[in-house]
């Protein structure tokens, strides 16, 4: 009997390296995306990834990039998994540079490698400043080989809807929704890999793409797929305010020297480099970010009284920027319309990552028997703050260990008939929740109420953390909620209904929010970006602990799971000083 | 007191089949819209300048900074991305349509599958061993990075295409896009030990012999890509390929 397909949900690089993987071992993939997989939110990765091969002779090594990432994630990740994937880190990048990725190269022709925040070591391999594009292209074509010889199908502009669970409660297959015929349809697989990215769009406006909604993790988690750690998201010190968006400036700017300063007496004021001595630009996100709203908030220093710092490189030779840079300084310019070689650029913080998802086991298996998660969406390496240049790391490394380890599950199912039933209910559900919904007729617009949340979410859910205004946001989620049952659809069209969809992804996104929320609310400590002023200090006593949610009826319920410290003992963050004296 | 506003004309179509119809939207002017920011606007509240409620304008788009492709569409005649084009730089009315060399799936949505299938043909990727670890990969001087840069920035957008008199629904000839990935992976150290194989296919049907040298491609890539010099070069690679074949058949 031929080997049952799997299915991969979602085209980034986390996607195609678990698409590529299951694909190398001869099994055929399905891969549903609801944009061309080149297209993935992947490509607005900038600076690069982390491995710790010491070229540059600083005695750099995947332990120390271990220990990196475990002290500047506030030791809220389990330790195994994040040393398995820094031991990774080499043989990654020498593959992507096997596949043809046009990385930036020394004059002795090998790779080059940057410096990033939170790290001492030049560890950061890139192409320009688009790695996470040229990286994804680079799989993509991997993918469309494999397309070539039959292995892979892919399904594109597919939206996926739900994990097709049995009576057993494994996951035999999912729904998903044809984005232009609107027609709901099942497809069995004998595993499930979610690798739809994050949620930035809960946020409304942020780093993240306009596919980035968290609806798939969504709906998995009210399936019974466990979100861990969900109040843990980064926000970037470094984005172009936007009025539909905000652009990144990569953090590599102040890698290859950007330094950040506002005027204080009528001088310019490095403030970065004064508060944190041993780390000054290149502290990690968090710090730089509560930082930047400390200088502006509190003392009021903001560029011309504007929430607004500068991010400078004036000072660098303008060709090393355009061979180093280029594509960074390229969106900044076309955004803005300054030349960022010749005038700082103006820059303020931005919802970028989301550090917590859906809870996966070391073999990235959701809670879900058969549904695996990996890359942004799932919760495994970056703790409570993500270090830069990891995230490209983490979603190859998930995908190259989810992709066999999904086919070694596969394998060791049965057969049965309960798989189609299982499909056969789960597409009758979705379609008939979509009957419902071509149904509304109420006065709210969908996209306002997305704009409600994100402004709300923005405003309490990202930087500073106060119990009074979380507890506020969650009533007012309750009320979005309430608000979203009286939606009324303007487009009655069975084709290509963009609003409609988006109605079903709202409701995803509420259900997310929530879990943030409430996560937030609970966690009465200050852990990596997770800063509640009430509560300034770590409290590894009460919470060195994974937050736990499951969906009920009556919201998010939440329990706690110890994390595995076993490889290095936490001990405080500090980045005022090296790390030998913190 | 002088009320701004940003004035947009859209060309929409219901199905592929259907035909195609203007709506006229406008709304209150802000600093900092882009074409993209200001259909979103537009969707918070879809009513045509004349007052008529209407659905939400259909458009694809994702990541809003220029580097994944989505939103190609032609601006007040002129193909590029939604998302960069700013409307403090734009005549009013903004008018927007459809890209016009790829079926309409809806309004301003079209179907670019075909350039997909054309780099499938082509075979543009370092045909690997496998993704086990195998050591490092070949070196390349900083000079052939840079180029070889370049042409990687290509996001399969299709702004050369759109331009290109050669390229329609009637003609076969593949395009300035796949051209520039030939010559990326013809030049890279492993991807060369493929070169006849990418040469073969663009000396067939729909090569790069088809292309009219109109160069309005170099004129409109976002990415600044030099595809006059990959045509140039791809000629170069497929006349010695050429007379090679003539010679060892």
């Amino acid at each position: 009997m031929a080997e049952q397909r799997l299915i991969v949900v979602g085209g980034g690089l986390a996607g195609l390296m678990t698409t590529i993987k299951i694909a190398e071992l001869g099994i055929p993939v399905d891969v549903f995306s609801i944009v061309p997989v080149k297209r993935s939110h992947s490509v607005c990765a900038q600076g690069g990834i982390n491995a710790a091969v010491n070229w540059k002779g600083e005695g750099d090594t995947p332990h120390e990039h271990f220990d990196d990432s475990i002290y500047g994630g506030d030791f809220l990740a389990n330790q195994p998994p994040v040393k398995a994937m820094c031991e990774a880190g080499p043989s990654i990048v020498f593959l992507l540079d096997r596949m043809g990725v046009m990385f930036n190269r020394t004059a002795e022709g090998l790779l080059d490698f940057r410096r990033f925040g939170g790290t001492k070591h030049h560890r950061t391999a890139f192409a320009g400043a688009t790695t996470g594009q040229q990286l994804l292209y680079a799989l993509d074509e991997q993918v469309r080989r494999f397309e070539a010889d039959g292995l892979v199908r892919k399904f594109e502009s597919w939206e996926f809807l739900s994990a097709a669970v049995d009576a057993g409660g494994r996951c035999r297959g999912i729904t998903a929704l044809d984005q232009r015929s609107m027609e709901v349809q099942a497809f069995p697989a004998g595993a499930v890999m979610l690798a739809t990215g994050g949620p930035g769009i809960v946020f409304g406006k942020s780093t993240n793409s306009t596919v980035n909604t968290g609806t798939a993790a969504g709906a998995v988690y009210q399936q019974g797929a466990h979100y861990a750690n969900g109040e843990f998201i980064q926000v970037h010190p470094t984005a172009i305010p936007g009025e539909d968006k905000l652009r990144l400036i990569s953090e590599s700017v102040r890698g290859e020297g950007g330094r950040v300063w506002t005027y204080r007496d009528g001088k310019p004021w490095y403030f970065l480099e004064e508060m944190y001595p041993a780390y000054g630009n290149l502290v990690p996100r968090d710090i730089a970010t509560r930082a930047i709203f400390k200088v502006v908030f509190e003392m009021g220093l903001g560029v011309d009284g504007q929430p607004m710092v500068y991010l400078d490189v004036t000072h660098i030779d303008p060709h090393l920027l355009d061979r180093k840079l280029g594509g960074v300084l390229e969106i900044y310019e076309k955004f803005m319309g300054d030349d960022p070689r010749k005038v700082p650029m103006k820059i303020f913080p931005g919802m970028h990552y989301s550090m917590g998802g859906l809870w996966v086991d070391y073999d990235h298996m959701t809670s879900i028997p058969g549904l695996f998660a990996a890359g942004e969406v799932d919760y495994q390496y970056h703790g409570a703050n993500r270090l830069g240049a990891n995230s490209l790391l983490s979603c190859l490394y998930s995908g190259q260990i989810a992709g066999p380890n999904m086919v070694q599950y596969a394998r060791s199912q049965s057969a049965d008939g309960a798989a189609e039933k299982g499909l056969d209910q789960e597409k009758r559900r979705q379609e008939d929740g979509f009957a419902r919904l071509r149904k509304m007729q109420g006065k709210e617009n969908v996209y306002v109420l997305a704009k409600e949340l994100g402004e709300w979410m923005t405003a309490n859910v990202t930087v500073i953390r106060d119990n009074d205004k979380l507890r506020a946001t969650d009533n007012k989620l309750l009320e979005l909620k309430d608000r979203w049952a009286n939606i009324g659809l303007h487009d009655k069209g069975a084709w290509t209904n963009q609003e409609l969809s988006f109605i079903k992804q709202l409701w995803n996104m509420l259900e997310l929010a929530r879990v943030i929320t409430l996560g937030a609310l609970r966690r009465n400590e200050s852990r990596g970006a997770h800063y509640k002023p009430a509560f300034p200090e770590r409290d590894d006593a009460n919470f060195l602990k994974t937050t736990m949610a499951s969906w009920s009826s009556d919201g998010p319920q939440l329990s706690y799971e110890d994390v595995d410290t076993s490889l290095i003992k936490p001990r405080p963050r500090k980045y005022d000083v090296e790390k030998s004296a913190a | 007191m002088e009320t701004r506003s940003i004035r947009l004309r859209v060309k929409r179509q219901d199905r592929p089949q259907a035909q195609s119809y203007w709506q006229e939207f406008e709304i209150p002017y802000k600093p900092q819209h882009n074409v993209l920011s200001v259909l979103m606007e537009i969707r918070s509240n879809p009513v045509t300048r004349e007052g008529t409620p209407t659905t939400p304008v259909v458009w694809e788009a994702s990541c809003l900074e220029e580097v994944c492709g989505s939103c190609t569409m032609v601006i007040n005649g002129r193909v590029r991305q939604a998302c960069t084009a700013l409307i403090d730089k734009l005549e009013q009315p903004i008018v927007v349509e459809p890209m016009t060399k790829f079926p309409v799936v809806r309004d301003l949505m079209v179907d670019r599958s075909r350039m997909f299938e054309i780099l499938k043909k082509a075979r543009t990727w370092v045909p690997i061993d496998g993704t086990y670890a195998l050591g490092a990969g070949p070196r390349v001087s900083a000079q052939t990075q840079e180029f070889g840069y370049s042409l990687a920035r290509c996001m399969t957008c299709g702004c050369c295409l759109e331009a290109c008199p050669q390229f329609n629904d009637h003609s076969k000839f593949m395009g300035a896009a796949v051209i520039g990935q030939v010559v990326l992976f013809n030049m890279h150290p492993t991807g060369a030990m493929n070169k006849d194989e990418r040469l073969d296919v663009m000396m067939g049907e729909g090569g790069v012999s088809d292309c009219g040298n109109a160069q309005n491609c170099v004129q409109v890539c976002p990415k600044d890509i030099p595809l006059t010099t990959a045509i140039g070069e791809l000629g170069r690679q497929t006349t010695i390929k050429a007379l090679k074949d003539l010679l060892w058949r």
